[in-house]
């Protein structure tokens, strides 16, 4: 009975939404609100047909790499950084400045030296998404305890496992919370650069939608783009409780 | 002590220079510990304990003197000493479970893994944590977690093992305990000991010897001897009328070094046999 | 403190001369990147054009507009569904779904509705900002002492006097937090809407030195834009910093 009831309170309000939604629009005759039907209708034309592979994987895979190389990039420079007082005043105030700078304006930057391929989306993706990671990774690096440093110098643990076991798992809760903010960076930069300069790609599919005013096919492109972004919050929040298990228990006992 | 001692602190002193401010905390330290010997470090807060701990573990240089562990001068932690810290919460990786951070030193010396098996095992059978290997530090209790360090401790198989405070910050029915647990280790592993502590009764009962501290710049005030049984039990041996005296002659140093003396005359300590050192040729 | 401030200072002129050297020595195009004092130069052209003043505040205007309007819904609708029994509950996966919804995909629909108009920037910034505050407010609403709840309960006060007295104070802190990660995704939601959507502001200005070639405006545009994000930061920390003089993480920050 409760688990009915709990099931009951999640879903009542999205489902009373969406059929809102459906019965609200479907005797509707704006052209800019077609009915939820009719949007629902071109799916399976619009994306099923080829789209899936020749547009929306395109995009995903330019995402997975400019993500990935910002991680790669981001986090170990930022645990560097976070080790030395000195050198982390030295660049404080030029990564102030860098991160403070809007990452969509790199794009017409990054055009000029890569061109409007896919090297530009992928260099626009880590370029921006860097930011958050490294500087919350110098901000982990700095709230590891002093005295971990001390133990870890006493069983004269190598710099690499000093790296892994130490600076890597201590810095995790704030390497997450950089890493969250840049996946949402990197989504907004992904279709940006579509929408900017590209040939194929999402941003670009449903801006091509919007400019031939099929209204239908550029709002279910909306939808997935929606959808997209609910899974990859979805498995971001995954992979966060699996790395941070050891901090939400450590959280949840003081 | 005619051989050749486990540890040596030879004439350390230690300067802290932050601008063009010079702090000396310790002045002239001058001890030896033999193999297989437990000793003590008291003296009152601000004596410069944690100093010399640090400086002793290779994690600060000395201004002046040196640090010896097994005749070779040390610089940075030495290959075969183990530090039990006072802050457990802090010095057990909240990421891995007991059971890794008692393994983790022991896959860094590359033991190998059925023998890092064995020694894990032995050393949390050792502290009384056989079923709690899975579990993280933080889901243990103060006392438990200290254990979890001290095993970590016993199954690197140190040559020395430092302990700074380790029981400071833990109620007292499981100071007592762990005190129980350090002499029992000790007696069985014969393994060497040097335990800083601030508290008078806890360097009397655990030690063989109670070094006393000056207040900083530190200096050795006195090496008591502490001729009490080795067999120590917490309600026998503290109702012991030696134990009293000993204790109410540390307690008599202490309040002196509060005072801020740096040197005891010989006569004037009655009741403890003071070992006198000679600098020695090195 | 000293240390720090020289060394910042020392780091800031070793980057703006390595961005001066990169191109001179030719290891970079001048092309793509021109020397750090030609952008200073052409930043120093566009100060004197009425055309970039009223561009950033044009910028100015959709981010504090959008930004505003996301506060005060966020805060008022986050202090609703917090207080009312059971509403949280209900909205809680609703809110879970829309809010990893990224703003961007609202582009096509902002340009159809209302054109190249600033309208169309701030649909994009209220709609990103929106849940940045209203997130953060529900924490803080949950965070409230159930004692200190039950007290000012059972002192009969009102509704409202309870939100004014309990509720506010300890949501503050995490309203301040939703504020100022508000302010920064409003700023990038308000670039990229005039980049690509071609509203008025900063961004369009980018976009359109960019496609007449006029490199070195670009980067001084961009350099500004990139101050801009500074002075937003900084003042909002500093605004945290006032308006939570009271609060313990602060307190302990300024103690140290």
């Amino acid at each position: 009975m409760r688990f009915i009831r709990s099931i009951a309170i999640v879903t009542i309000l999205p489902a009373g939404l969406v059929t809102a939604w459906w019965f609200v629009s479907l005797g509707s005759d704006n052209f800019f609100w077609p009915p939820l039907r009719d949007i629902l209708g071109t799916v399976p034309s619009t994306w099923l047909e080829g789209r899936l592979q020749a547009d929306v994987g395109p995009s995903l895979l330019r995402l997975a790499v400019g993500y990935l190389l910002a991680l790669l990039i981001g986090v170990p420079t930022g645990l560097a950084i976070g080790l030395s007082t000195p050198l982390r005043q030295y660049c404080e105030p030029v990564f102030e400045f860098l991160r403070s700078i809007p990452p969509p304006v790199l794009v017409p930057v990054i055009i000029l030296f890569a061109g409007i391929g896919d090297t530009m989306k992928v260099v626009v993706i880590a370029f921006g998404c860097v930011w958050p990671i490294l500087l919350n990774s110098v901000e982990g690096a700095r709230a590891i305890d002093e005295v971990l440093h001390d133990t870890t110098r006493i069983y004269r643990l190598s710099p690499v496992s000093r790296f892994r076991h130490l600076l890597l798992r201590g810095a995790s809760p704030h390497i997450v919370t950089g890493a969250r903010q840049a996946l949402s960076i990197a989504v907004i930069l992904v279709v940006i650069s579509e929408m900017f300069a590209a040939s194929n790609g999402l941003g670009f599919t449903i801006v091509q939608f919007q400019r031939s005013f099929a209204i239908p096919q550029m709002w279910s492109g909306i939808l997935l783009l929606g959808a997209i972004g609910v899974t990859l919050a979805f498995v971001f929040r995954l992979v966060e409780n699996r790395v941070l298990a050891w901090y939400f228990g450590l959280r949840r006992k003081q | 002590m005619t051989l050749t001692p486990v540890l040596a602190v030879d004439h350390v002193k230690k300067v802290y220079t932050t601008g063009t401010r010079h702090v000396e905390a310790v002045r002239d330290l001058h001890f030896d510990v033999a193999r297989g010997e437990l000793v003590c470090v008291v003296g009152p807060s601000g004596a410069g304990k944690t100093t010399l701990l640090r400086c002793i573990a290779g994690l600060m240089d000395v201004t002046a003197g040196e640090v010896r562990l097994e005749g070779s001068a040390i610089s940075g932690p030495p290959r075969g000493m183990a530090v039990v810290f006072q802050e457990y919460g802090r010095s057990l990786f909240p990421w891995m479970t007991v059971r890794g951070n008692v393994e983790l030193p022991l896959k860094e010396k590359k033991v190998p893994r059925a023998r890092r098996t064995v020694l894990v095992d032995e050393a949390l059978a050792t502290v009384g944590l056989d079923h709690v290997h899975d579990s993280y530090p933080w889901q243990l209790s103060g006392g438990m977690q200290q254990r979890v360090a001290i095993a970590r401790a016993v199954a690197y198989e140190p040559h020395i093992l430092l302990m700074d405070e380790p029981f400071a910050a833990v109620d007292a029915q499981t100071r007592a305990d762990l005190e129980d647990l350090i002499r029992e280790l000790w007696a069985r592993l014969r393994v060497t000991v040097l335990f800083v502590t601030h508290d008078i009764d806890e360097a009397v009962y655990l030690g063989e010897r109670v070094l006393v501290l000056s207040n900083s710049p530190t200096v050795v005030l006195e090496d008591v001897r502490i001729d009490l049984p080795g067999e120590r039990d917490q309600l026998g041996t503290r109702a012991l009328p030696r134990f009293a005296e000993l204790r109410a002659h540390v307690y008599g140093l202490v309040q002196q070094a509060k005072r801020g003396v740096r040197a005891v005359p010989a006569d004037a300590s009655p009741a403890g046999q003071t070992l006198q050192y000679e600098r020695k040729p090195s | 403190m000293r240390a720090s401030w020289r060394r910042g200072l020392i780091g800031t002129a070793a980057f703006t001369a390595l961005l001066e050297l990169l191109p001179r020595t030719g290891l970079v195009d001048p092309g793509y990147l021109p020397t750090a004092s030609t952008i200073a130069g052409a930043l120093a052209g566009e100060l004197s054009r009425e055309a970039f003043w009223s561009a950033l505040l044009d910028t100015v205007r959709g981010w504090a507009t959008g930004l505003g309007v996301a506060i005060v819904t966020g805060v008022a609708v986050g202090v609703v569904v917090g207080v009312v029994p059971g509403l949280r509950a209900l909205t809680a996966s609703t809110v879970e779904f829309l809010r990893p919804i990224p703003s961007v995909a609202l582009i096509p629909l902002a340009v159809l509705m209302f054109g190249t108009s600033m309208e169309s920037t701030l649909m994009l910034i209220v709609y990103a900002s929106f849940w940045q505050v209203l997130v953060q407010v529900l924490d803080g609403v949950r965070d409230i002492d159930p004692v200190t709840h039950e007290t000012a309960r059972s002192y009969g006060f009102g509704v409202f006097t309870r939100i004014r007295v309990v509720v506010w104070p300890t949501a503050l802190p995490h309203v301040m937090t939703g504020m100022r990660l508000a302010a920064t995704v409003a700023l990038v939601l308000a670039i990229t809407g005039e980049l690509v959507i071609g509203s008025p502001g900063l961004g369009r200005q980018i976009a359109l030195a960019q496609s007449a070639g006029a490199v070195e405006t670009m980067y001084g545009l961009v350099v500004v834009a990139g101050l801009f994000g500074v002075v937003v930061n900084l003042s909002i920390r500093a605004a945290e910093r006032r308006a939570l003089r009271w609060h313990v993480s602060v307190r302990r920050e300024n103690a140290v």
